[in-house]
């Protein structure tokens, strides 16, 4: 993976830029010991390493602006950081950069059950926002496998999903507002308690931009009311084709599933030989999960099991209490682990149109024994994003190198079935090469000058998103101007 | 100009060097001044496939022609595009184009989201001309910046929008309305928070002053919307209302209604639309000194009726949300801004953003510009 060589000046300066941070930020804020800043350097995405220069941890507003304020004047790259759960390298440090964690900001600001909603400090974690308000029957919808860690400044950062967001949409559909600071140390508002942008929505484009306009420091979400009970069916297919006609079905239907969970062969292998959940061994297992009342979840589960037995299936489980749905849970959510454990993995994150998806599992089949690497389909049908896992051994020369081109061959797929790179986890390094695979170069000129307007210097988080040759011009030219 | 391709839309906009006023169907009359550049000849549903609750169609495709689509295989846009045409008195058609650059949405906003969520891509004509394409047909997609959303409810300032995709729901089975009867704003509001925050998914909460009035609606299946109008019925109880249902025709009636703002389609005046934090709508509403409103989204979205000319802006004073000048003459549209002026910082932004997209300041020039 290349990265952008780093600036020398802005190394050689690292001693005059530690003295003014600690002008702004408490000693134990400012980490820039060599064998201390390793701690940062990398996310998720752990294949590529590398550490900053300097690694600072505001605990308020104010400081971060001030923190940007200094690396403004300083020209020195800021790559911001929630918890560093990303999958896509989107925190991965260059030797050049200061890291700006929000993990100290962790607090809840508001909350409002008259308004329905919360607002929290950024580097509060995803799971705590609901921990926040669940007491009082509310939970915060979108739910990334990852929610235990991450925080919510990622979450925006790179519009998180989750499982449920087939109802309840992912997170710029629960976003309200935020504060947020711009390169330059300004301290923005946009939006707040009502539902709709007041003029341009540029909560909708500061949402998935990888940290790439602002650093966000607070954010108003929406809370929503618990349901009064959630149940899932599982069902086994002897064919993926079966499988996806049935997903078909059921969303025509006018069931509105919260759910729709998918698992391939070898990943119930995988999932069977780790969590021994009692999965029927077939070609395809759909997880489908409801909620209401006791009676309205039974009536719905009925109608999908209806729709279930015209797919002739091989197993059809319907919950009827905690324990079974939990049980129903256990394999898919042991699936990257018992994976993990078979091997190191790749994770993708395309997303398909749900129709595509017979004709795009067969041509992964076909690929993973041309590339000789196995792979694992776990996947949100509901909504066509999938996680297909490749399998490789870090240890074998060449392999890492042979999963990574397997992956964007699968990636390339994807779009050319009208779909897209990725669906939730974000393009940061992983992707951003392939991003002329999807866009032209005037479509990423467009988005590219949305960041000039925000970040003219292109200091934030710079060599993320956009193919290096894509924005070469810009990040030299910024330099430059300097 | 009538345009009827996305390419002779890119020539024109290339070579053009005055302001156009970029429309539809013109329904909403919100398009700004200049030559008027309309986009209701690029018609036609291109992609629809309800297996995966996507369409795609160019942008002038009439808004009632993608319904008629849609019912035919009993889906339908969930978030139920308010039709501003009897409001603002234009006997036009709104185009898929104008809803989603104007983000028109309705009642059922408040649950389900507004028509920016349901975009999932876009085609535009920036303003030297250049095709740009963002997002795609499917329904999780986070590759590069969401422009998607940034057009959505620009107007046309940003780009003219050749072309949508977007996500569709299927129809429910039924629906029915609780009426509550006898209550002020305040108890309205009250009322209605307790409704949305209650887990029995109400997707339409408004309340009319004028017949004090406050209407809860429930879809679903017939069973389970029994079943919890019976649950919601119990706990309004406190309320001390008296409370009554909608059938499902009459229900439909009432939100279909309650969607256009009917009830001031006959009356003269200027109308504003004001979009708050529901707990503030009372207060604002006292402000306001109106002749007559409407409360939607719980309270988060009040309908205003004023004597032409008056500014409510100025009644309002400083408040959480934005208030729109949706009806007026063009003299107090110019006079008073349609947007709600905003603070200086994200004004800057805005225009910086405007001057990327459309360095020429040929789109809706100044519909949306207002510092204050």
């Amino acid at each position: 993976m290349q990265m952008p060589i780093p600036n020398a000046d802005v190394i050689a300066r690292k001693a005059r830029v530690v003295a003014r941070l600690l002008k702004v930020l408490p000693a134990d804020a400012v980490i820039h010991a060599e064998r201390e800043t390793k701690a940062y350097e990398c996310d998720a995405l752990t294949a590529y390493r590398c550490p900053p220069l300097i690694a600072v941890l505001p605990s308020s507003t104010r400081e971060v602006s001030e923190v940007l304020r200094i690396c403004h004047e300083e020209g020195v790259p800021v790559v911001p950081r929630g918890s560093g759960t990303s999958l896509a390298g989107g925190a991965l440090p260059t030797a050049d950069c200061v890291i700006l964690g929000v993990a100290r900001m962790n607090e809840v600001i508001e909350t409002d059950y008259d308004n329905r909603l919360i607002r929290v400090q950024a580097g509060r974690t995803n799971l705590s926002v609901t921990g926040a308000v669940e007491a009082d029957g509310f939970f915060y919808a979108p739910d990334p496998s990852s929610q235990l860690a991450c925080a919510i400044a990622g979450n925006i950062a790179m519009n998180s999903g989750g499982a449920h967001c087939l109802k309840y949409g992912v997170t710029t559909n629960n976003l309200l507002g935020v504060t947020m600071v711009m390169m330059d140390g300004e301290v923005i508002e946009i939006g707040g308690g009502y539902m709709d942008a007041g003029g341009l929505d540029l909560l909708g484009v500061i949402c998935g931009s990888e940290g790439q306009l602002g650093v966000v420091t607070e954010a108003t979400l929406r809370i929503l009311p618990k349901p009064e009970g959630a149940r899932p069916v599982l069902m086994g297919f002897d064919d993926n084709a079966v499988a996806g006609a049935c997903v078909s079905d059921i969303i025509k239907a006018g069931v509105l599933p919260v759910a729709i969970e998918f698992m391939d062969r070898p990943c119930i292998e995988a999932t069977e030989a780790f969590a021994k959940a009692g999965y029927p061994m077939c070609e395809a297992l759909l997880i489908v999960e409801v909620e209401g009342s006791d009676a309205e979840i039974d009536h719905q589960l009925a109608m999908i099991m209806e729709i279930a037995r015209r797919h002739n299936p091989v197993e059809l489980r319907e919950s009827r209490s905690a324990q079974e749905s939990a049980a129903i849970w256990l394999g898919r959510k042991s699936a990257f682990g018992a994976m993990g454990q078979i091997n190191d993995y790749m994770c993708l994150d395309g997303t398909i149109p749900v129709s595509a998806l017979p004709q795009v599992l067969r041509r992964i089949g076909e690929m993973s024994e041309a590339y000789g690497l196995n792979v694992g389909n776990v996947f949100h049908a509901g909504d066509g994003n999938m996680h297909p896992l490749i399998l490789f051994d870090a240890n074998k020369p060449g392999d890492l190198e042979r999963c990574e081109a397997f992956g964007a061959e699968i990636l390339k797929l994807c779009v050319e079935v009208g779909g897209c790179l990725t669906g939730e986890h974000g393009v940061g390094i992983e992707k951003r090469d392939l991003m002329y695979v999807q866009y032209d170069a005037a479509d990423l000129e467009a988005q590219m000058a949305v960041k000039d307007v925000f970040d003219p210097a292109w200091l934030l988080n710079p060599a993320k998103v956009f193919p290096l040759d894509a924005s070469a011009a810009r990040r030299v030219g910024a330099l430059a101007a300097q | 100009m009538n345009v009827v391709t996305e390419q002779e839309l890119a020539e024109f906009v290339a070579q053009t060097r005055e302001p156009l006023s970029v429309r539809g169907g013109n329904s909403r009359r919100m398009a700004g001044r200049g030559a008027p550049l309309s986009v209701a000849g690029m018609t036609g549903i291109t992609l629809y496939e309800p297996g995966a609750l996507t369409m795609v169609a160019r942008a002038g495709t009439p808004l009632a022609e993608i319904e008629a689509a849609l019912a035919r295989e009993n889906q339908r846009l969930a978030f139920e595009p308010i039709d501003h045409s009897g409001l603002v008195g234009a006997p036009a058609a709104a185009t898929i184009g104008g809803v989603f650059a104007s983000n028109a949405s309705g009642p059922r906003r408040l649950v389900v989201g507004a028509a920016r969520d349901f975009l999932l891509g876009v085609r535009f004509v920036d303003g030297r001309g250049v095709v740009v394409k963002n997002g795609g047909r499917v329904m999780k997609n986070v590759t590069g910046y969401d422009l998607v959303k940034l057009l959505a409810g620009s107007f046309g300032t940003l780009g003219v929008l050749s072309e949508v995709s977007f996500k569709v729901m299927p129809r429910v089975e039924t629906q029915i309305s609780l009426v509550l009867q006898g209550l002020d704003d305040m108890a309205a509001v009250a009322a209605m928070s307790r409704a949305m925050g209650s887990p029995y998914e109400v997707t339409g909460a408004a309340h009319d002053p004028a017949a004090a009035r406050t209407v809860l609606r429930l879809e679903g299946f017939e069973a389970s919307v029994a079943y919890r109008s019976a649950r919601l019925r119990e706990m309004l109880k406190e309320s001390g209302a008296e409370m009554t249902l909608l059938d499902e025709a009459g229900s439909d009636a009432f939100w279909c209604a309650q969607r256009n703002v009917a009830a001031f389609q006959q009356e003269v005046g200027d109308v504003w639309r004001v979009s708050c934090k529901p707990s503030d709508a009372p207060g604002l509403v006292q402000r306001a000194q109106a002749q007559a409103h409407l409360l939607d989204w719980a309270g988060g979205l009040i309908w205003v009726r004023l004597p032409a000319g008056s500014d409510l802006r100025a009644r309002l004073g400083s408040f959480t949300g934005h208030a729109t000048l949706v009806r007026g003459t063009d003299e107090t549209k110019v006079r008073l801004g349609v947007f709600q002026p905003q603070p200086a910082a994200i004004a800057r932004v805005s225009a910086a953003v405007r001057a990327k997209f459309d360095p020429k300041g040929l789109f809706n020039a100044g519909l949306m510009d207002a510092v204050g």
